[in-house]
This record gives structure tokens, C-alpha cells and sequence, in this order.
């Protein structure tokens, strides 16, 4: 029953993984961006919610849809500002621009926030702390299933966006060609900067889950862009529905790994990760297919 | 009344100057056709007419306004459509949504009135792109630029990688389209298929006009000197 248990807490780890990674798929799928400064960026909407909830004392929740616009514009202004020069020259450059990104963001949180350790566990109520016993050996916790269930939503509501409506549609003739999509009327620059606004709410939503979840400093990012990448990796890159697996996947090795030996939970996540890197790439093959 | 004029027109790939000095005009409700041999310059020409290239010097005018570094999308709405060289269409759209993606500009054309011009496009409304035929990527490359409902539609050999049966029928398709009225300058390596469909001819040698003149007042022969760029005995 505990290992039953084990792979249930797995999903809901993974499921907020999933929410994590999301944003990087999407800048992946439609850019070929790879954003090194993503999980910075979840840390940073973890301290705008903050900020909202030290100020005004609402919850959390409340204090993320606050925050949305702030994210949204945040987005567009990475895209306009740095990553539309970054991508004129060349695949590495945005690499190099993130990475630069990702420092910078560290160093700004440390000067206004301090090294302090935070959590907005405390402050979310009842959801951090409820649970169910279902049996003796297997418990669900509230904050567990809605994170599970959210990230069900958000990338259901994606899958919809991109095959259901002309917005969708132009995202995705972008993503597969870009300058064809300019001869059909598309206009590319906005397309690119409204993929980047949406990865950046989604990143931020990562962000309030971090808080909620567990504990957050202004250098929590990129532990949690190793897991967002391995996340997307796992599950085939610039894939939707395959990062929310991945992300599944990710979430269930390491609780199954834990479960054995409290010290492997990073390490059974790293070795399923590097186990697909050579599945999928050892043998020659290489697919990166555009998000559908 | 000229709806298309390009002056002085250069076009470079790096080092490479593919457009050297061009100017010409197309006047509204015209067919002219960019004839000549690989590397001429002609689809470069046309790709800055339609925003994909960026001149190096010159200006392209659409109906009175200057539109050399005005962007591709924004010349779509202006009424300018290009089907590309190698049709460029979006694979994993199907399409339905190919051709829905496009529609930019109010008029004639819809996804019904495309469906209807290009019947064999009818029963592969719901497939991805990518699984089309040659020639139901032609049409429904020449279907999506018609969907932004341009005034000017620029056709990049349309006939490349066909069969001869379904150049015939794309060519059909687009007599019914110039019939109606739209102005259309296109590329063809098919000779005898661009003086059959246009007006006007204009002839390209390594990015210079050499010949220019009503289709059927030329004959064969000079197409042919021109063309290939034979001197020829005075």
C-alpha cells in the first residue's frame, strides 16, 4: 500500500512539475527557445504574490490573480526587450541571454527580499494543511489535488486554444513556419511576444505553487528549471500533452525513489531523465516535433 | 491605373546581387508574367514585392503608397498575397484551418468559395496538410492566398513538381480567378504556359529587364534570345 501511496503523491508532485514546465514547452514549441531564466522567473511571481500578500493580507489565490497582469506584461516586455533581438542571431544567443536573465533576476531578488527563506504555505489556509485518509497507508492531500487537478485544466485548456480557435491556429503556423505565417497575414512579432506572455503567467502560477507547496529563496530558480527541463525532455520536446506526462513521470520516479532511500528522490528523477535522453537520442534518432 | 510599380529595385544575398536596378509597373486587373532562367532574379523580385525579401535599395508602391519596409503582414492587409515558391504550407494545420489561418481581408473568397473553385479540396477539408498530394498543396496554397481576398496576387511557380495533368487544372483554376478581375504577376519556367495566360511578359536575365511586351506581340524566337541570353546576329 505504500508504494501505492508513493506513486499517488508522485502524480501530485509531478502534476506541479507539469505546471513548471509548461511555459518552457510552449517557449520551446513556438520559438525554439530554450529560457534558462524560466525557473527564475516562477521564483520571481512566487515574490510578486508575496509581496501582494504581505501588503494587502488576502490570500494567496486571490493574490496570483492580482498578479496575472503583472506576469502577462512581464512577458511581453522579455520578448520585445531581449529575446526578439537575442533570436536574429542565432540559436545560441538566446541561450546566452536567458542564462544572463536568470542571474540577473537572482541578484535583484536578493537586494530587495534578503537570502530569507519564505512560504505562503501559511497564508493559503486550510488547502496546505487538509487531507483525506483513504486507508491507513494512503492519504491525499487537498493542495495535492488541486495542483493535479489545475494543471489537468491548464493544459486541457491549452490543447483547446491551439486546435480550436484562429488564435491557436496562427500560434501554430508560426511556430511551423514563421515566414510563411507573415505572408499569410500573421503578424510574427506578436505572435512570439503572446507565446512569451502566456509561458510567463503560466511560470508564475509554478511560482505560487512553489510558495504554497513548500519553501522559496531568491535563488530557488534553477532547481527548479532542472526539473521543468528534465520535465520536458522526458516527454518528448515542444509536446504538450507529453510535457504534462513528463512532468507525471518526473514527479513519480522521485517520490518512488525516495521511497527506497529518502536520498535518491533527485537521483532516481535524474537517472529516468538521462534513461529517455538515451532511448529517444542514443540511437541517432533525433525528433523535435512542434507543439500540437 | 498602376495598382503595383517597383523602382530602381536591388535585391542582394550578401555578396550576391540577385535584383540589379529593376523597375517595372502592373497595372490594375493585369496578368504579367516573370519569365527566365534559374537565378534571374524572378521569385527574389517577387518576394520583395511581397514583404519576405528586404530590398537593398529601390521602392515597391502598392496603390500609391510605399511599401518597401512596411512588413509582409501588413501588406496582406493591404491587399497583397504571395503563394510561395515550394507552396510553404503549415503541416500540421489541416486544411480547413490552413485556409482559415489566412483570411484577412472581407470579399469574394471564403473557405466555401476556395472549396468550390478547387473541388479536391472538398473531401480533404479535415486532413493535416502534410498528408496532401502535390497538387492539393498547390491549391491549397493558391486557396489561402486567395483567402486574404488580394487585390494583387503573386504567384511563385505554381507548376514546379507537378504533373502536367495538374498544371493543367491549376491553370484552369486561375483563369477563373484573372477572369474575376485580380491582378496577378507570377513566375513560370513554362514558356508557352506564360504567354498562354498572360498579358504582358516581362523577361529577366541575371536581375536585369531584357525584354518587355504584350505576350502576344512576341515572338517565340526573341522570348527564347532573351531568355537564355543569346546574342543574336543583327
Amino acid at each position: 500500500m505504500t508504494i501505492v501511496n508513493a506513486v499517488l503523491q508522485g502524480i501530485f508532485l509531478g502534476a506541479f512539475y507539469a505546471v513548471l514546465a509548461c511555459g518552457l514547452s510552449i517557449m520551446f514549441g513556438v520559438m525554439r527557445v530554450i529560457n534558462l531564466a524560466h525557473g527564475d522567473i516562477a521564483v520571481l511571481g512566487a515574490y510578486v504574490v508575496f509581496v501582494i500578500v504581505q501588503s494587502t493580507g488576502m490570500s494567496p489565490l486571490v493574490a496570483f490573480v492580482v498578479a496575472l497582469p503583472v506576469m502577462i506584461l512581464l512577458g511581453y516586455v522579455l520578448q520585445l526587450a531581449i529575446l526578439e533581438r537575442s533570436l536574429k542571431s542565432g540559436i545560441l544567443t538566446p541561450l546566452l541571454a536567458t542564462f544572463g536573465l536568470s542571474i540577473v533576476i537572482q541578484n535583484l531578488l536578493l537586494i530587495t527580499f534578503s537570502p530569507d527563506v519564505r512560504s505562503l504555505g501559511g497564508n493559503a489556509g486550510a488547502i496546505t494543511t487538509s487531507s483525506w485518509q483513504v486507508t491507513s497507508g494512503l492519504s491525499v492531500s487537498a493542495l495535492g489535488l488541486v495542483i493535479l487537478v489545475v494543471a489537468v485544466l491548464l493544459f486541457g485548456a491549452l490543447q483547446l486554444f491551439l486546435s480550436r480557435t484562429r488564435a491557436g491556429w496562427m500560434m501554430r503556423a508560426t511556430a511551423e513556419d514563421a515566414d510563411a505565417a507573415e505572408l499569410v497575414g500573421i503578424n510574427s512579432r506578436g505572435v512570439y511576444a503572446r507565446a512569451t506572455a502566456l509561458a510567463v503567467a503560466i511560470a508564475g502560477l509554478g511560482g505560487l505553487f512553489l510558495a504554497i507547496r513548500s519553501v522559496f529563496d531568491p535563488v530557488s530558480g534553477p532547481t527548479q528549471l532542472i526539473f521543468a527541463f528534465e520535465a520536458v525532455v522526458i516527454g518528448g520536446m515542444g509536446s504538450l500533452w507529453g510535457t504534462l506526462l513528463g512532468g507525471l513521470a518526473l514527479g513519480v520516479a522521485q517520490t518512488l525513489g525516495a521511497h527506497i532511500n529518502p536520498e535518491y528522490s533527485a537521483l532516481t528523477g535524474h537517472l529516468l531523465f538521462l534513461a529517455v535522453l538515451i532511448v529517444r537520442f542514443g540511437g541517432g534518432r533525433v525528433s523535435l516535433r512542434a507543439v500540437r | 491605373m498602376t495598382l503595383l510599380r517597383v523602382d530602381r529595385l536591388d535585391c542582394r544575398y550578401g555578396l550576391l546581387q540577385a535584383v540589379r536596378g529593376v523597375s517595372f509597373e502592373v497595372a490594375q486587373g493585369e496578368t504579367v508574367a516573370l519569365i527566365g532562367a534559374n537565378g534571374a532574379g524572378k521569385s527574389t523580385l517577387l518576394r520583395a514585392a511581397a514583404g519576405a525579401h528586404k530590398p537593398h535599395g529601390g521602392r515597391v508602391i502598392f496603390d500609391d503608397i510605399d511599401v518597401t519596409s512596411m512588413p509582409a503582414h501588413r501588406r496582406v492587409s493591404l491587399g497583397i498575397a504571395l503563394v510561395p515558391e515550394g507552396r510553404r504550407l503549415f503541416p500540421s494545420l489541416t486544411v480547413e484551418e490552413n485556409l482559415r489561418v489566412a483570411a484577412a481581408r472581407r470579399g469574394r473568397w471564403n473557405v466555401q468559395s476556395v472549396l468550390e473553385v478547387f473541388p479536391l479540396l472538398q473531401p480533404r477539408r479535415h486532413m493535416a496538410a502534410a498528408n496532401l498530394s502535390g497538387g492539393e498543396q498547390q491549391a491549397v496554397a493558391i486557396g489561402r492566398a486567395l483567402m486574404s481576398n488580394p487585390r494583387l496576387l503573386l504567384l511563385d511557380e505554381v507548376s514546379l513538381g507537378l504533373a502536367p495533368i495538374i498544371v493543367d487544372a491549376v491553370y484552369r483554376s486561375l483563369a477563373g480567378i484573372i477572369s474575376e478581375g485580380t491582378t496577378v504577376l507570377l513566375v513560370e519556367q513554362d514558356l508557352t504556359r506564360a504567354l498562354n495566360v498572360a498579358g504582358r511578359v516581362i523577361c529577366l536575365l541575371e536581375g536585369r529587364i531584357v525584354l518587355e511586351g504584350e505576350a502576344a506581340s512576341l515572338d517565340r524566337d526573341r522570348v527564347v534570345g532573351a531568355y537564355f541570353g543569346l546574342k543574336r546576329p543583327a
